[in-house]
C-alpha cells in the first residue's frame, strides 16, 4: 500500500491538520442555532406528543403501579381537555390550556418496571427509542428511580420520578434530567421529630429494623439523626434482608433489648409483615422503662395500611399526601379520581398525576419541548394548588419542597378508606435543608448536623452534557 | 435466658412450616421420584384457601357509603352479618380455622389433577426436566393467583380470642418478658399433629404399608399385583394437602401474597437435602433443626461475633452436613445416585 510507504513531511502534515480542524469547526459555527431545536424525539410538526409511563405492573408493587397508571391516564385526559380538569383548575400559576401540550394532543405508552432496575431501564429504553416518548415518568422504588434517572441523563429525555423516598434520588445520585415531587427520608425525619418529642418525650430508647438497601439506609440515618437530636438513645439498628417474609427472629430480640420504641424502616410487603408480626408479639401492649412501648413507621402508605389491617391503629408515620386533605387542589383531584374509579387516590397516584401536569406546564411555560428549556422552566418553579400548599421545585437538586404530613393509623375510621388520620401538616420551612447536605453517600453513617459545603461541585457533578448557554440556576 | 427460650420457640415454629413442606417434598420424591418445584406454590395455594374462605364468609352487599362526600362510594356489609348478626360476625372471625373444610378437598383435587394432568408424563425424564416443568407450573399458579387476588398481601387475622400473645413467663412462673403469640403456639402444635398423623398413616394402615414397600422396591410390589401407581398418585394428593394446610395455618403469621411459596421453596429443598433425600424422619428433624439454627443466628449476640450469619446459616449448615455425611443426616444408599 503506497499510502503508508510515502514519507510524511512536515509541511504536508500541517496542511492536513489545518484542513481537518477547519472542517470540524465549520458545522459548529454555521448551524449552532439550528441545533437548539434538534433533540431526541422532537415531535416537530406532528399533531400529537407521546409520554411514557413506566410503572410496576407485575411484582410486589403491582397494586401501587396500577394506581399510578390510573393517575397518569387521568392526567392525560385532563391535559387533553376531557373530564372535569381536576387539579388543572387549581394549579397556580398555570400555563395549561386544556388542549394538549403546546397544542399537541397527549398520547401515552406504558411499560413494566417489575420493580427491578434492569427491567425498568430496558422498558424505559424501549419507550425512548422505539415509541419516541418526549418524557417518561413513574416507578415505585428508589432503586429503580436511581437507575432510570441515569438513563434519562444519557438519552437526554426528562424523567419525572414517581414514588421514590431515598435521599439519594435527589442527593448523591441526582441527575439534571431527573425531577422528584415526592418527599424523602430526610423530610420524614424532620417532620416526625417534633411530633415524636411531643408524644413520646425526650427520654426514649429506639430499636431500628431496616430494609437493607439504599432507601432503608438513608431513612435509618435520617430518623436516627432526628431522634438522637431529641435526646433519644439508639439501642440497636438491625438490617433485614429485603423480602424477608417472616421477621419474627428479628422481632424477638427487641422484646428484651431494653428499647421502648421500635422504628420500622420497611416499605411495601416488608412493612406489612414486620408490623403485623411486631403487633402479634405483643409489642403494642408492652411496658418498658415505665413507658408504653411504641412503634413508628416513618414512611406510610394507605395501600400498605390496607395490607396490615388493624395493626396500623395508632401508629405514627409520615406521608407525602392524603386524600382527606381539605384544600381545593386535593378535593378537586379526589373528586375527579373518585368519580372515575370509585375509590380515592393513593399518595403514589397523587405524586404521579402532579408530575405529569407539572411537566406539561413547564413545556407550556418554555414554549418548546426542547429539554434544556423545559428543565429551566421546572427549576425554581414556585407553585400552589397541587395538594401540598405552596411548593418549590428547587433548582439545585430538582427536589420539591412542600408540606409533609405526619399521620397516624386511624383507630376510629368513619369509612373504609379512612385508614390514616392526619396528625400534623408540617410546614415547608421545617423540612427544608441545604442542598449540599445530602450529597454524601448513604454509608458510612455520619451525622447530618454538619453539612459539608463544596461550592461549585454540586453543579459540575450534576451530570454531563449541559448544552451551552443554559443557566443551571435562577 | 428469656431471649434464648423465645428464639427456641420461634425456631420450632419456623421449623414446623419447613418440616411440613419438606415432608411433602420427600413423600413425592420418595414415591414418584419427582423433584417437585411447584411445592411452594401448593403451600401458597393453601394460604389462599384461607383467603377464599374469608372472602366467601364476607360476601357482601353493597351499601352506599354516605360518609364519603367527594364521590359516590360503596361499603360492603357481609350477608352473614345481615342474616345472623353476632353469630355471623363470629363465623367471619373464625375464617382461618374454618378454612380447613375448604383446604383439604381443594388441595387433594389440585394434587391429583397436577399429578395426572402433568407430572405423570415426566416420570421417565431427567430430574432437570422435572425441575423445569414444575418450576414453570409454579409460575403459572402464581400468576393465576395474582390475577385473581392482586399482588398485595391480604390480611387474614387469627380469631380474636387467640390474636394476642400468651404470657408464658407467668404460666411457668419465671417472670415477665416471656411472651409469645398464641397463634404461633397453635401453629407449632398443629404442625406436630399433622406430622404425627402422616407418620401414623404410613405406619399403621395397609395403604401406608404398601406405599412404604413401594418406596423401597416399586417393581416387586408391582409384581405382587398391586397398583402402585394409583397409590402413589394418592400420596401426591396427600402431600399437596399437607403443604396446603401448612400454608393455610400460616396466614395469620404472614399475610399471604402470591409469591410467598417461593420464599419457602428454596429453604425446604435445603431441608430435604440436609435431612437426606427420601428420608421422612430426616426431613422433619432437619426442618426443626434449621428453623432453630436460623432463629439463634439472628440473635444480636451471635451476629456481633459473625455479622450476617443469620442470612447464610442454613446454607452453611447444608455445606457442613454434606461434607461430613454426603447423603444427608438420614440419607439412604442409592437414592438419587447412579
Amino acid at each position: 500500500m503506497t499510502i503508508f510507504d510515502r514519507t510524511v513531511n512536515r509541511r504536508r502534515l500541517l496542511q492536513g491538520g489545518a484542513a481537518v480542524t477547519a472542517g470540524l469547526a465549520a458545522p459548529n459555527l454555521l448551524i449552532r442555532g439550528a441545533w437548539a431545536e434538534e433533540f431526541r424525539n422532537n415531535p416537530g410538526n406532528a399533531k400529537s406528543v407521546k409520554f411514557g409511563f413506566n410503572v410496576p405492573q407485575t411484582g410486589a408493587y403491582a397494586d401501587e403501579g396500577a394506581d399510578e397508571l390510573r393517575a397518569y391516564q387521568l392526567a392525560v385526559k385532563h391535559l387533553n381537555g376531557e373530564g372535569d380538569g381536576g387539579m388543572m383548575n387549581t394549579l397556580k400559576p398555570s400555563s395549561l390550556k386544556g388542549n394538549g401540550v403546546l397544542g399537541k394532543k397527549v398520547e401515552y405508552v406504558t411499560g413494566d418496571t417489575q420493580t427491578k432496575s434492569d427491567a425498568a431501564r430496558a422498558s424505559a429504553k424501549r419507550m425512548i427509542e422505539k415509541d419516541g416518548v418526549i418524557m417518561f415518568s413513574g416507578g415505585s422504588s428508589s432503586g429503580v428511580a436511581v437507575a432510570v434517572q441515569s438513563l434519562a441523563q444519557e438519552m437526554g429525555v426528562v424523567f419525572m420520578c414517581g414514588l421514590t423516598h431515598s435521599n439519594d434520588t435527589t442527593g448523591k445520585d441526582r441527575k439534571r434530567y431527573g425531577f422528584r415531587h415526592f418527599f424523602n427520608a430526610y423530610m420524614s425525619g424532620a417532620a416526625l421529630g417534633p411530633v415524636l418529642k411531643e408524644e413520646m418525650g425526650t427520654d426514649r430508647k429506639a430499636y431500628h429494623l431496616t430494609a437493607d438497601y439504599t432507601w432503608g439506609w438513608t431513612q435509618e440515618e435520617s430518623i436516627k439523626n432526628t431522634t438522637e437530636g431529641l435526646g433519644w438513645q439508639t439501642v440497636k439498628a438491625v438490617r433485614t434482608p429485603l423480602g424477608a417474609g417472616d421477621f419474627s427472629q428479628y422481632i424477638t430480640p427487641v422484646l428484651n433489648s431494653g428499647a421502648d420504641v421500635l422504628i420500622l424502616n420497611h416499605y411495601g410487603k416488608d412493612m406489612v409483615n414486620s408490623l403485623t408480626q411486631a403487633v402479634q408479639f405483643g409489642l403494642r401492649d408492652k411496658q418498658v422503662n415505665g413507658k408504653n412501648f411504641e412503634i413508628v413507621v416513618p414512611l406510610y402508605s394507605r395501600l400498605m395500611a390496607q395490607g396490615a389491617g388493624e395493626n396500623v391503629n395508632g401508629i405514627l408515620g409520615t406521608t407525602n399526601w392524603h386524600w382527606s386533605l381539605s384544600d381545593e387542589g386535593s378535593q378537586a383531584f379526589v373528586k375527579s379520581f373518585g368519580q372515575e374509579y370509585g375509590f380515592p387516590p393513593s399518595q403514589a397516584a397523587h405524586t404521579c398525576y402532579v408530575q405529569a401536569l407539572l411537566y406539561a406546564n413547564a413545556c407550556e411555560m418554555a414554549g418548546t419541548f426542547y429539554p434544556p428549556e423545559v428543565i429551566k422552566a421546572l427549576e425554581g418553579f414556585e407553585f400552589d394548588g397541587m395538594g401540598n400548599g405552596p411548593t418549590l421545585y428547587r433548582a439545585e437538586d430538582h427536589q420539591c419542597f412542600k408540606k409533609v404530613l405526619v399521620v397516624r393509623g386511624n383507630d376510629k375510621p368513619t369509612n373504609q378508606f379512612d385508614l390514616l388520620k392526619v396528625v400534623k401538616e408540617v410546614p415547608r420551612e421545617a423540612v427544608t435543608y441545604d442542598h449540599t447536605t445530602l450529597r454524601r453517600r448513604a454509608r458510612p453513617l455520619q451525622g447530618l448536623s454538619r453539612p459539608r459545603r463544596v461550592p461549585g461541585r454540586a453543579v459540575r457533578s450534576f451530570g454531563p452534557a449541559a448544552p451551552a448557554g443554559v443557566r443551571r440556576t435562577h | 435466658m428469656d431471649a434464648v427460650v423465645l428464639q427456641a420457640l420461634n425456631g420450632l415454629d419456623k421449623g414446623g412450616a419447613y418440616a411440613l413442606i419438606a415432608l411433602g417434598l420427600t413423600l413425592i420424591f420418595g414415591t414418584l421420584g419427582v423433584v417437585n418445584f411447584a411445592h411452594g406454590a401448593l403451600f401458597m395455594l393453601g394460604a389462599f384457601c384461607a383467603v377464599t374462605m374469608q372472602k366467601l364468609l364476607t360476601l357482601s352487599q353493597k351499601v352506599e357509603d354516605t360518609s364519603v362526600t367527594f364521590f359516590k362510594a360503596y361499603k360492603e356489609v357481609p350477608y352473614l352479618e345481615i342474616w345472623f348478626g353476632d353469630t355471623g360476625a363470629a363465623l367471619i372471625d373464625f375464617a382461618v380455622p374454618l378454612a380447613i373444610v375448604l383446604t383439604i378437598p381443594v388441595m387433594l383435587v389440585v394434587g391429583l389433577v397436577m399429578e395426572r394432568g402433568l407430572i405423570q408424563y415426566f416420570y421417565k425424564r431427567s430430574h432437570a426436566e422435572q425441575i423445569l416443568v414444575t418450576f414453570g407450573l409454579a409460575i403459572v399458579i402464581q400468576e393465576i393467583i395474582k390475577s385473581a387476588f392482586g399482588a398485595n398481601p391480604i390480611p387474614t387475622p387469627a380469631p380474636e380470642a387467640v390474636a394476642g400473645s400468651a404470657d408464658i413467663g407467668a404460666w411457668l412462673g419465671v417472670g415477665q418478658g416471656l411472651i409469645y403469640p398464641y397463634w404461633r403456639l397453635i401453629y407449632l402444635a398443629f404442625s406436630l399433629a399433622i406430622i404425627a398423623a402422616v407418620f401414623a398413616f404410613l405406619r399403621f394402615t395397609t395403604f401406608g404399608m404398601v406405599v412404604r414397600a413401594g418406596m423401597q422396591d416399586r417393581e416387586t410390589v408391582g409384581l405382587l399385583g398391586i397398583d402402585v401407581q394409583r397409590r402413589f398418585t394418592i400420596v401426591f394428593g396427600i402431600a399437596a394437602v399437607v403443604a396446603g394446610l401448612a400454608g393455610m395455618m400460616y396466614t395469620p403469621i404472614l399475610p399471604p401474597d402470591y409469591h410467598m411459596g417461593m420464599d419457602f421453596l428454596v429453604l425446604s429443598f435445603v431441608v430435604v437435602v440436609v435431612g437426606g433425600m427420601g428420608s421422612l424422619e430426616g426431613a422433619v428433624l432437619a426442618g426443626f433443626l434449621l428453623g432453630i439454627l436460623q432463629s439463634f443466628a439472628s440473635m444480636n449476640e451471635v451476629k456481633a461475633i459473625i455479622p450476617g450469619i443469620d442470612q447464610i446459616i442454613v446454607y452453611l449448615v447444608a455445606v457442613v452436613v454434606l461434607q461430613v455425611r454426603p447423603r444427608g443426616l438420614f440419607g439412604r444408599r442409592g437414592v438419587m445416585e447412579g
